[in-house]
């Protein structure tokens, strides 16, 4: 009993911190994609005692945006504006930010760990209605930015909460739909059982991800799930040339970082959500729980350790893949009108949705016949 | 699910339902409300109905009270500055809380006494076996709510649509002869000239 609290704990503790430091390691992949794709060179200042200096280390700005950007962020002064509704001008960010923090408990990190007699799922949560789980804690995540914009008394800051509101309960059932039609394809609720399904090859040597099998869901996940973290090209929310800063613009010092760590913790999270349901989630292409199994008819026996390693790897790689794409595409497209927003999100995303769950539903029914 | 964890919900319900009551800032009120759902989302967990408590939260947290508070925003209902000019809402009020208060009490003293609850089924709350009776025995119920719901989504972009008035090109010779006010109203141009 004590010992499974404590590998709870355990598993906990490891995807928050985890969790923790790749968003603001995306800070730091932002601002040097940022200056990447602008050929410009980016954060490149920050030094501690010059010691990177005398040793003639190369700077690649990791000091300025994860040491200093925040250390600088947290000591600023917190305003609060005058007619504000400060409880929920308080409350607000954190609402904002929990939701998306605990949609992490569902995500897998990799298949079993076998430590003396005990098998770890390496799954913080291991839930059996887990898509189900995922679409609640998303929808509540529209709260902190609709109050963050409400509680500032200020026109921006609540026209930037509405905008966020109506942009994210719209891309919210497109996403639904495409979480649907992989769920009816899979036949199960779970992620881990999904990824679990996504092992083994088609062919002789095609991993069994999903990415072949709900190509439409995919780009459907993608595009609503980039209108959810609210970033450029769907950033009507916090368009700065329209709005000085959206919902955030009354806000200061600790609670914008905590605002602006939502937006990463999303990026985060679609790609954690992308991965696992099309692109095999822990799985590494032929590796099984014993070990490689090669197309040519090759056997590499591994014990369990390594194997879980390899697959814990092989996710946070995934996730990282997919956040630079995210961070790709932000600096490459411009803003959508919001009329062309609401277009896409309804009359594009919608019915394609609907359709890929039809064809996906008659294609389980008529193919199981069980 | 423990009787403790069951009594400290129940009792949070009933609190936060004070506060939906209780508070001047519509706002407040709405949050207090979504605090209530999730509340009940996660009672329903604790009685085994995951898969309710779930789509509880997921429609009437993540969808319905947003739409609330959009209501609230849209419409700018300002806090109210305290009750006491309408006798007639609270009449109406008392009689509709105490007919409220006598269900209750009616479902209190009918509901079953603990020895009596039977087993559950193996497989209660699961989404398997919410779907099999949605789809079995409660197939014409579930489908005409769904067509009521469609004509009710019909209706409500029906009369939020607005009903554009024919384009006339205006020019200062035809200007004068448009006389139906609400064509002029609709343009600029024309209502100046008529101005």
């Amino acid at each position: 009993m004590t010992i499974e609290l404590v590998i709870g704990a355990v598993k906990a503790i490891v995807m928050v911190l985890l969790v923790l430091g790749l968003t603001t390691m995306m800070l730091w992949f932002e601002r040097k994609g940022a200056a990447l794709i602008q050929d410009r060179v980016g954060a490149n200042r920050a030094d501690i005692f010059g010691i990177g200096k005398r040793f003639g280390m190369p700077n690649f700005g990791i000091i300025n945006t994860v040491l200093a950007d925040p250390i600088k962020m947290f000591t600023k002064e917190d305003f609060v504006p005058d007619g504000a509704d400060r409880f929920l001008h308080w409350l607000a960010p954190f609402l904002a930010l929990f939701p998306v923090l605990i949609t992490f408990a569902v995500a897998p990190m990799g298949d079993v760990l076998q430590i003396g007699s005990h098998t770890i799922d390496l799954q913080p949560a291991n839930l059996n209605v887990a898509a189900l789980y995922l679409l609640a804690t998303i929808g509540i995540g529209v709260y902190g930015i609709a109050l963050g914009g409400w509680a500032s008394n200020n026109r921006w800051a609540l026209l930037g909460g509405i905008r966020a509101s109506a942009q994210m309960i719209s891309y919210e059932i497109a996403m639904s739909l495409a979480i649907i039609a992989v769920v009816v394809s899979y036949g199960t609720l779970d992620l881990q059982q999904m990824c679990r399904l996504q092992g083994g090859v088609w062919f002789g040597f095609l991993p069994r991800w999903g990415i072949l099998l709900q190509p439409v869901s995919f780009i459907i996940l993608l595009i609503a799930g980039m209108a959810e973290s609210k970033r450029v090209p769907f950033d009507l929310p916090e368009g700065e040339s329209e709005l000085v800063a959206g919902y955030f613009t009354e806000y200061s010092g600790g609670k914008q970082a905590v605002f602006m760590m939502t937006d990463f913790a999303e990026v985060l999270l679609v790609s954690v959500l992308i991965v696992t349901f099309f692109f095999g989630g822990w799985q590494v292409p032929w590796l099984a729980r014993d070990g490689f199994h090669f197309p040519g008819g090759g056997h590499l026996g591994l014990p369990n350790l390594v194997v879980a390693m390899l697959e814990f790897v092989a996710f946070w790689v995934k996730v990282v893949i997919f956040c630079c794409f995210q961070i790709l595409i932000r600096w490459t497209l411009p803003r959508f009108r919001y009329d062309q927003l609401m277009r896409l999100g309804w009359k594009g995303l919608v019915p394609l949705g609907l359709l890929n769950l039809v064809v996906t539903a008659f294609v389980v029914v008529v193919a199981g016949g069980k | 699910m423990p009787i403790g964890i069951f009594m400290f919900l129940a009792a949070f319900a009933i609190i936060a339902g004070f506060g939906v009551i209780m508070q001047r800032n519509p706002v407040h009120c709405v949050l207090a409300l979504a605090l209530v759902l999730i509340d009940l989302g996660v009672l329903f967990m604790g009685l085994d109905a995951v898969t309710l408590g779930f789509l509880q939260i997921i429609v009437y947290v993540g969808a319905i009270m947003v739409l609330f508070l959009f209501v609230i925003w849209l419409l700018n209902i300002q806090a109210d500055p305290g009750a006491g000019r309408h006798l007639g809402l609270k009449l109406f009020g008392s009689i509709a809380a105490a007919a409220l208060a006598a269900e209750f009490a009616a479902i209190i003293v009918h509901a079953p006494k603990i020895r009596e609850i039977r087993t559950l089924p193996a497989d209660f709350g699961t989404v398997a076996a919410l779907a099999r009776s949605l789809f079995s025995d409660y197939l014409v119920a579930f489908e005409v709510t769904s067509v009521l719901l469609l004509a009710a989504i019909v209706g409500a972009i029906a009369l939020a649509r607005k009903v554009s008035a024919p384009l006339v090109l205006v020019t200062p010779a035809l200007s004068r002869d448009v006389s139906t006010p609400a064509s002029s109203a609709s343009d600029p141009a024309a209502h100046r000239k008529s101005a």
